[in-house]
């Protein structure tokens, strides 16, 4: 997969929020071979001089870094947010996250068109965290957008994909990479995911928040890859009927 | 001096000429942040040559976990 400059083995996009502990975090960043974890920009409590860093426990040139503009309200909080990330030297894409409404924290869609432009503009390479909307998936495509991320349902939901037409008509229709990000809560949530064509899957609480977070990681890992494969292969139609698997002539019986 | 950082109006018992030395006298050097200095994104290497002047607004950011 090639999103602008950069090209992925892995599908699995790996957000790294709300782990139990960094151990844990580490192993399931491992075990999961993502290639590109994502973070948020906040302030820093400058009173305290310890206040590890998971960027600190890891290889930093084994990884891709997504930064995120979470946080913002409007295209031009996300903008600052962006530089901020940029300016620290570790953000080679940027997601556009403009949330609109704190309950359900969907995404602003003028503002998240908004901010996408302006990024470009600025010579980001830019992935727009979106709705599902259709239209706007498009919109954002002829903007210049390096990949589309549409959410699955809400942010930490984990209730999995739950408007799989709009996401096919998404993926149909798009010439960058689909990267189904938000809601994902599990195997089969991300194997559906691929199966229905996407390029990859954003997820972060469907590992952290798991009673196990490494095996976790690894299940999402191999879902991941067996929905992409079986997207490849190309499924069977499905039928109203039964068709035998077994000649249906050949034995005595009942003939 | 006194210099407004991450919205808190924070009194220097040094003094700290640039962005570069507030962030030493904090004991952060080593830590990987980001500097916004009266509304300029700064990078690493232009902490030094950032002057600081009393009432200056600063936001010192970092990368925290998020999906």
């Amino acid at each position: 997969m090639k999103i602008g400059e950069f090209s992925f083995q892995s599908r699995l996009f790996l957000g790294t929020g709300k782990y139990p502990d960094f151990d844990i975090q580490k192993q399931a960043v491992e075990v999961s071979e993502t290639e590109v974890l994502t973070f948020a920009v906040r302030r820093m409590n400058i009173f305290d001089k310890e206040q590890p860093n998971f960027l600190e426990k890891i290889n930093l040139k084994n990884y891709r870094f997504l930064p995120n503009t979470a946080g913002a309200k409007n295209a031009e909080e996300a903008v600052r947010i962006a530089k901020l990330a940029d300016a620290s030297g570790l953000c080679d894409m940027i997601k556009v996250e403009v949330i609109g409404c704190d309950k359900t924290l969907l995404p602003d869609p003028v503002e998240t068109l908004r901010a996408t432009e302006m990024l470009l503009n600025d010579g980001f390479t830019v992935l727009p965290y979106t709705s599902d909307d259709v239209v706007l998936a498009r919109k954002l495509e002829e903007l210049g957008a390096h990949a589309i991320m549409p959410g699955a349902s809400p942010i930490g939901s984990g209730q999995g994909i739950l408007n799989p037409l709009n996401l096919q008509f998404i993926i149909d229709q798009a010439n960058v990479p689909v990267i189904v990000d938000a809601g994902i809560g599990s195997p089969r949530d991300a194997a559906y995911a691929m199966e229905l064509g996407a390029d990859g899957v954003l997820l972060n609480t469907a590992v952290s928040g798991a009673d196990d977070p490494v095996k976790m990681a690894e299940a999402l890992k191999l879902a991941i890859h067996a929905g992409r494969l079986g997207y490849e292969a190309g499924r069977i139609e499905k039928k109203q009927y039964a068709i035998a698997s077994s000649p249906k002539e050949g034995i005595s019986i009942g003939g | 001096m006194k210099l407004l950082i991450n919205g808190d109006l924070i009194q220097m018992e040094e003094n700290v000429e640039n962005v570069e030395e507030l962030i030493g006298v904090l004991g952060l050097s080593d830590k990987s942040l980001i500097v916004e200095h009266n509304q300029i994104i700064l990078k690493k290497q232009d902490h030094m040559g950032a002057s600081l002047s009393d009432g200056d607004q600063l936001e010192i950011v970092h990368f925290v976990g998020g999906g």
